[in-house]
């Protein structure tokens, strides 16, 4: 559909892409936040967004989310260009973000914070409670999880539950992208393979999922392309038969720069 | 739009973690049950040390039309701070909202009908105001409705005393339409015996009916609740928290105006600063009511039993024939008493529940599979790496 000069082949091109990023790029005022980065998202796979912070990641979310638009560069969703202007825009566009700590009202039930903004009513706005309560349910016991009281706060899950009820709240609502801002960052490492799962089940319901991470065994194992970005620029973008773990985690960690932190611990280590 | 025909994982059969939560503390935590409670201690505290009167319809008549007239302003204050913002200067709005529709009708002539609908407007003018200063600025709204209401109170005495040469305007009684103003926001509702009940009691059960409808049943409630609870949150899934923040500002500043029209109407006079100090009552009330300073969180009809208890405590001090300072040390301890219950409700309601000790080992059992689960997708070497990471 769309000739990309920049992209590797390392994918037959069979459709257009759910998303895809030709070189773009966001400044603010003079400071250059993300430059000519170039990836994209197939429907049923996982795209991961690795990178340190102040890498660009946040702008990258940002500009998919439609909290920020690009200066530079074409976004396409399935082979069309679009620019979003308001989080709404992209959230209509079939695009969810599920953030790392804004996703939840703490203090609300489980359903009103899986309809909050999306709320169904039958008159004057009126929410059809009973209704809401069930698929809040039944949408739960999809990812997984028994919700025996949907009233029960959101503040009262665990880390890896929360995540999970904003991503079974996006797939519901009929996303066809979901962005996951580092969902396992703040988590152990079995509350983090619980959420390797969902992001699982996601794809397997047939989204594409953009993962955010600065954890490339993570990211790995659920990818099937990889995208590394380091202050502002991309380090590459890896169909995932294009690139080993051990690669993929010397690219990420900037294999030269560790050596040279490793011999200043030793060097901070040995006189004391 | 439902995803019901993609496969879904198999439900997990019983998921230990989520706690259970039994009925009867479900019920205990509602935000109105501490008011509830509250207020009927009240009531027979009264009912004990001033018998005869508390209990005779005019002692009753008595101390719900002053809790009314707390409620009229103080509902929407609750609206307000669930929302996760205060008002200070819904105070004064009762004795601008009074001044602006007195000086309309005595002074400029107009019928009390336009009068009406002309300080409603104004009212609603500052409500915008207020809002879009507060959202707009993302200042505390604390400090931007305390600025409003110091600018209002001068403006309020300057204004009649250009137009009076005192602080307040009289002869609304006289004025050509009195009687509609009268009927709508002063006359009595219905007679039991030789007492009557103001209308202002009808236009409290109105506000808290509506209130409570709109919060807990409706989209905006839910906009409510999540603008107060995690506003970013709720501007990222498409809630227009911006709307939502200057409704209740105005919704605040128009049920200032009820109040301060009830007050022109029952006295026939406006005093410029009426209602000046009474933000604190409205504030007390929400509190008391089982709403959160920080938002997100709380009842209308708990402020409504709120307001009761302001109102019962305004009245029944002087009937039992204790000191009035006693009103404001009453006020300051449930006031107290209350936000300390808020508090622990909330830590209760944002930290995840534990399981009980019979449960430990089949959760642990459960953990496992998980680890296994994930170390399954994670190969070998990851997750310890992870590990060390973390």
């Amino acid at each position: 559909m769309t000739e990309v000069a920049s992209e590797p082949a390392g994918r037959d091109s069979r459709a257009a892409p759910l998303i895809e990023l030709q070189r773009i790029s966001k400044f603010f005022g003079g400071v250059i936040a993300l430059q000519n980065v170039t990836t994209s998202v197939q429907a049923g796979e996982v795209t991961c967004v690795l990178g340190d912070n102040g890498a660009g990641k946040s702008t990258f979310i940002k500009i998919l989310a439609g909290v920020h638009s690009h200066d530079d560069g074409h976004l396409l969703m399935e082979g069309h260009p679009v620019k979003f202007s308001s989080p709404r825009e992209a959230k209509a566009a079939g695009i969810a973000t599920v953030y790392q700590d804004l996703a939840m009202a703490p203090l609300m039930s489980i359903w009103r914070n899986f309809f909050l903004g999306s709320e169904p009513t039958t008159f004057l706005g009126a929410i059809d409670v009973r209704k809401a309560k069930r698929v809040a349910v039944e949408e739960m016991a999809k990812m997984g999880i028994d919700v025996r009281d949907p009233e029960q706060a959101v503040g009262t899950l665990s880390g890896g539950e929360r995540q999970s009820v904003a991503i079974a709240r996006a797939v519901y609502f009929g996303a066809k992208v979901l962005i996951l801002d580092e969902p396992t960052a703040a988590l152990g490492v079995k509350q983090s393979g619980v959420v390797l799962k969902y992001i699982v089940a996601a794809r397997d319901r047939g989204l594409g999922v953009i993962f955010i991470t600065h954890n490339p065994h993570h990211a790995y194992p659920v990818g099937d392309r990889f995208l590394i970005l380091k202050r502002g620029t991309s380090l590459g973008n890896f169909a995932k038969s294009e690139i080993s773990r051990d690669e993929l985690t010397q690219l990420m960690a900037g294999g030269a720069e560790l050596e040279a932190l490793s011999h200043e611990i030793e060097s901070v280590v040995r006189p004391a | 739009m439902t995803s019901a025909a993609v496969p879904a994982l198999p439900a997990a059969p019983v998921d230990e973690r989520l706690a259970r939560s039994s009925p009867v503390i479900r019920f205990l935590i509602r935000p109105e049950f501490g008011a509830l409670v509250g207020a009927a201690v009240v009531w027979g505290l009264f009912a004990s040390q001033a018998r005869s009167v508390w209990l005779s319809w005019s002692g009753t008549a008595t101390y719900v039309e002053t809790s009314a007239l707390f409620g009229l302003t103080a509902l929407a204050v609750a609206l307000l701070m669930i929302g996760g913002e205060f008002d200070l200067s819904s105070g004064v709005m009762t004795g601008t909202t009074g001044m602006f529709a007195g000086l309309f009708a005595v002074h400029s002539g107009l019928h009390v009908g336009v009068a009406l609908v002309l300080s409603l407007l104004i009212a609603a003018a500052i409500g915008v105001i207020n809002g879009v200063m507060v959202v707009k600025s993302r200042l505390p709204s604390f400090i931007v409705t305390l600025g409003m209401f110091f600018a209002l109170r001068g403006f309020n005495l300057w204004l009649t005393q250009q137009v009076t040469n005192q602080s307040q305007v009289t002869g609304v009684d006289t004025s050509s339409g009195y009687e509609l103003g009268r009927r709508l926001f002063a006359s009595e509702l219905f007679h039991i015996g030789r007492t009557g009940f103001k209308v202002a009691i009808l236009w409290f059960v109105m506000m808290a009916l509506i209130g409570s409808l709109v919060l807990t049943r409706t989209k905006v409630g839910n906009w409510i609740y999540a603008v107060g609870g995690n506003r970013d949150a709720a501007r990222m899934v498409g809630v227009p928290a911006t709307g939502t923040k200057v409704g209740l500002f105005v919704t605040v500043a128009v049920c200032g105006w009820v109040h301060g029209m009830v007050v022109l109407f029952q006295t026939g006079r406006s005093n410029v600063i009426e209602g000046v100090g009474q933000e604190f009552y409205f504030i007390i009330a929400a509190v008391l009511g089982g709403c959160l300073l920080t938002g997100g969180f709380g009842s209308v009809v708990g402020a409504a039993f709120g307001c009761l208890i302001l109102g019962m405590t305004n009245q029944g001090i002087p009937l039992a024939n204790w000191d009035n300072n006693l009103y404001f040390l009453f006020l300051g301890v449930i006031l107290l008493v209350a936000a300390f219950a808020n508090e622990a409700i909330r830590r209760w309601a944002s930290t995840a529940s534990r399981p009980s000790q019979g449960k430990i080992a089949e959760v642990e059992s459960e953990a496992e599979q998980l680890a296994s689960t994930a170390s399954a997708m994670v190969d070998r070497s990851g997750v310890a790496e992870d590990g060390a990471e973390r």
